[in-house]
């Protein structure tokens, strides 16, 4: 087990893409690290640099405090679980298990004893014998962490490993994986697109977008404190509306005329912030229907377009002016139809204001 | 697809009266026996009848007129010559082939290694043996053999070793006839082994070097495995072809010298034809299927063992 340390990495693929830019970021011992981010942002490359699949251009990438640059992957002592999970067809599930052991010259009884163990945690022990063919996409993800998790390596790293399996199961693998990381305790770096997933798997998140990372930090705290428009909108779904905004007389005016008065507790925050382009940024669920009484709300009248009853909640799909797309969640008891006003409450505790510019959070 | 079809018989056979015609012509075994007619046709003419008249013909005295049962094969299994032929048919061919193998898997690797566009280059260079007429290419190769004139003799001389008598010794003929064999055959190896190693998901090699497997082990325990079915294959059809080989010998050496370096092909034609005695020409022909069937029995059960496994 051990930390991994990444000081300035860059990755230039041919015909000078750099899909890489320049990213540190310091790895815990039995941390469980996310790296998430929209596709093509960088991650699968940052995470096959560290399993030595791909050459770093520039930095330094160190695991256990020894730097990694110029060792292969066979002597990293990593282990990697592939989105499409790799399996060696022509070998049975317990060989595929078995094959690094194997490589590194276990004692058989070791090794027996080792794949057995990870086929129990795994609750795959009838399957040992089958060839890969014969599993179900989630059997073939358990059998791709078995192999992983029998090498008893110093890092796991995965790849966008829920990606290929559909949606309930895909809810199932992921506690499976908190799981196994609570029982093994392995330092592990996590690639997904799926905020989701990042929230609910990770000790910290590293949000990134076009090779550069925009935010690391525990899943409450890129939640409720987004340092910038881009990790703002990202995290949470269905994601933060942006509204144009204005402070003036420490109040939030927005387009339509909607006045929202800032809590007293935050006036000292956004001191400078009169005069400039902003965006007023609320989550949906800090969007719902009107209560009074309750302190730090102000009311915004809103049409929506489109109601869409969940069950538990009811989404109220609106635009305000310039901004397109925003939405509101309604307690499930509140009869709102399309088309017909309605006055919201925001909750002015959770709201937050960006320059529009730089699209950074004050 | 058989339980399909079955199923479609079941229920439109007990419907008869007008129009059972058409809906005969329409089901759908009607339509797929319709259209694999051609292929049987073609089967039946050209590697069924063959085949029974071969059987057939090697049954008959030498002037064909009555049957003398397996006295041809009595008579062959009594000549030293026959059993040469036949030594020398399965060392030629499986030497030939191991080579072809291997050679081709060797340059099937190196073309996977280089760039794209500089690989379609190197790919049509390198199958140029496989593509021209082998009794041209054997004809050059003819020449180049000759033991006073030719090329290799005088490459061997820079070197400071003595000349090779190529065609006019045994051992060396042997060898003679298996290189240009080698050299004919080795670009259908590699054409595809090239295609078997481009299916080969690169994930899995990555994985291999992950769980700490080393190039070597990579092609022991990735590449070879997930090819098996392809080499598997590609050996059974090429020890075919190489079984049967005619064109080398009948040019390089003609069995020559003395008898030494036929194979089935070239001894059946001398027997049947050159020598006039057809029926034992046909008896020394079939004496391969045997050989060949037995190959070919193991090499597609294995096939299809590993097809129920792994796809
Ligand atoms: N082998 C490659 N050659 C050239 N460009 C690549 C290669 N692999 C990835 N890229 C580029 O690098 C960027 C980042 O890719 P990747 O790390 O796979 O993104 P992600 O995993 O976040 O979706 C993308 O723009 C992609 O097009
Ligand atoms: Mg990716």
């Amino acid at each position: 087990m051990a930390q991994v340390s990444l000081r300035k990495i860059v990755k230039m693929y041919e015909g000078d893409v750099q899909a890489v830019k320049g990213i540190d970021l310091e790895i815990e011992d039995h941390e469980f690290v996310v790296l998430v981010g929209p596709s093509g942002c960088g991650k699968s490359t940052t995470l096959r640099m560290i399993a030595g699949l791909e050459e770093i251009s520039s930095g330094d990438i160190a695991i256990g405090g020894t730097v990694v640059n110029d060792i292969p992957p066979r002597d990293r002592d990593i282990a990697m679980v592939f989105q499409n999970y790799a399996l060696y067809p022509h070998m049975s599930v317990f060989d595929n298990m078995a094959f690094g052991l194997t490589l590194r010259k276990f004692p058989k009884a070791e090794i027996k004893r080792r794949v057995d163990e990870a086929a129990r945690i795994l609750d795959i022990t009838p399957l040992l014998d089958r060839k890969p063919k014969a599993l179900s996409g989630g059997q073939r993800q358990r059998v791709a962490m078995g192999r992983a998790i029998v090498r008893d390596p110093k890092v796991f790293l995965f790849d966008e490993p829920l990606s290929n399996l559909d949606a309930k199961l895909r809810v199932q693998m992921r506690t499976e994986i908190k799981k196994v990381h609570q029982t093994v305790r392995t330092t592990t770096v996590y690639v997904t697109h799926d905020q989701v997933e990042a929230m609910t798997l990770a000790d910290r998140v590293v949000v990134m977008n076009q090779g550069l990372i925009e935010q690391v930090g525990p899943p409450q705290e890129l939640y409720h404190h987004p340092a910038t428009r881009f990790v703002a909108g990202f995290i949470g779904s269905p994601a933060m509306n942006f509204l144009p905004a204005r402070v003036e007389n420490g109040a939030v005016h927005l387009p339509g005329g909607a006045v929202l008065p800032i809590p007293e507790a935050r006036r000292a925050r956004y001191a400078g912030a009169p005069g400039m382009d902003l965006l007023f940024g609320i989550r949906p669920e800090h969007l719902t229907d009107h209560r009074p009484g309750l302190p730090n709300r102000a009311d915004i009248t809103i049409t929506p377009e489109v109601i869409e009853p969940m069950g538990m909640e009811t989404l109220a799909h609106f635009h305000l002016g310039e901004a397109r797309d925003c939405c509101a969640r309604l307690e499930p008891t509140v009869l709102a139809e399309p088309n017909v006003p309605i006055v919201l409450s925001a909750d002015m505790n959770n709201m937050h204001l960006l320059d529009a510019k730089s699209g950074r959070v004050l | 697809m058989s339980a399909d079809t079955l199923s479609v018989d079941t229920r439109l056979a007990p419907q008869p009266g007008t129009g059972s015609l058409r809906r005969f012509t329409r089901r759908r075994s009607t339509i797929a026996f319709l259209m694999t007619l051609p292929l049987l046709l073609v089967i039946v003419c050209l590697v069924a009848y063959p085949a029974a008249y071969g059987v057939y013909l090697s049954t008959l005295n030498r002037t064909m007129e009555r049957s003398i049962g397996l006295g041809n094969f009595e008579i062959l299994f009594d000549t030293d010559t026959f059993w040469n032929v036949v030594w020398q048919s399965c060392i030629f061919a499986i030497t030939a082939v191991i080579a072809k193998a291997l050679i081709g898997f060797w340059l099937a690797h190196m073309l996977h290694h280089i760039p794209t566009k500089g690989q379609r280059k190197w790919r049509g260079m390198l199958l140029v043996p496989w593509v021209i007429p082998p009794a041209l290419s054997t004809l050059g190769w003819w020449w180049m053999y000759d033991p006073s004139y030719s090329s290799i003799n005088y490459l061997i001389s820079i070197v400071g070793a003595p000349p090779v008598p190529w065609l006019g010794e045994p051992i060396w003929a042997r060898a003679a006839i298996i290189i240009v064999n080698v050299w004919v055959g080795a670009p259908f190896f590699m054409i595809m082994y090239l295609a078997a190693l481009k299916s080969v998901p690169e994930q899995l090699y990555e994985a291999a070097a992950i769980d700490g497997a080393t190039g070597f082990q990579r092609l022991r325990y990735v590449t070879v495995p997930m090819m098996a079915n392809i080499i598997s294959i590609t050996v059974l059809f090429s020890l075919i072809v190489t079984f049967a080989n005619y064109d080398i010998v009948r040019v390089l050496t003609n069995g020559g010298p003395r008898d030494l370096t036929h194979v089935f092909a070239s001894y059946a034609f001398q027997v049947g034809i050159l020598s006039g005695n057809i029926p034992r020409g046909a008896a020394v022909s079939l004496f391969m299927l045997p050989i060949l069937a037995v190959c070919a029995f193991f090499v597609l059960r294995g096939v299809t063992r590993r097809n129920k496994e792994q796809m």
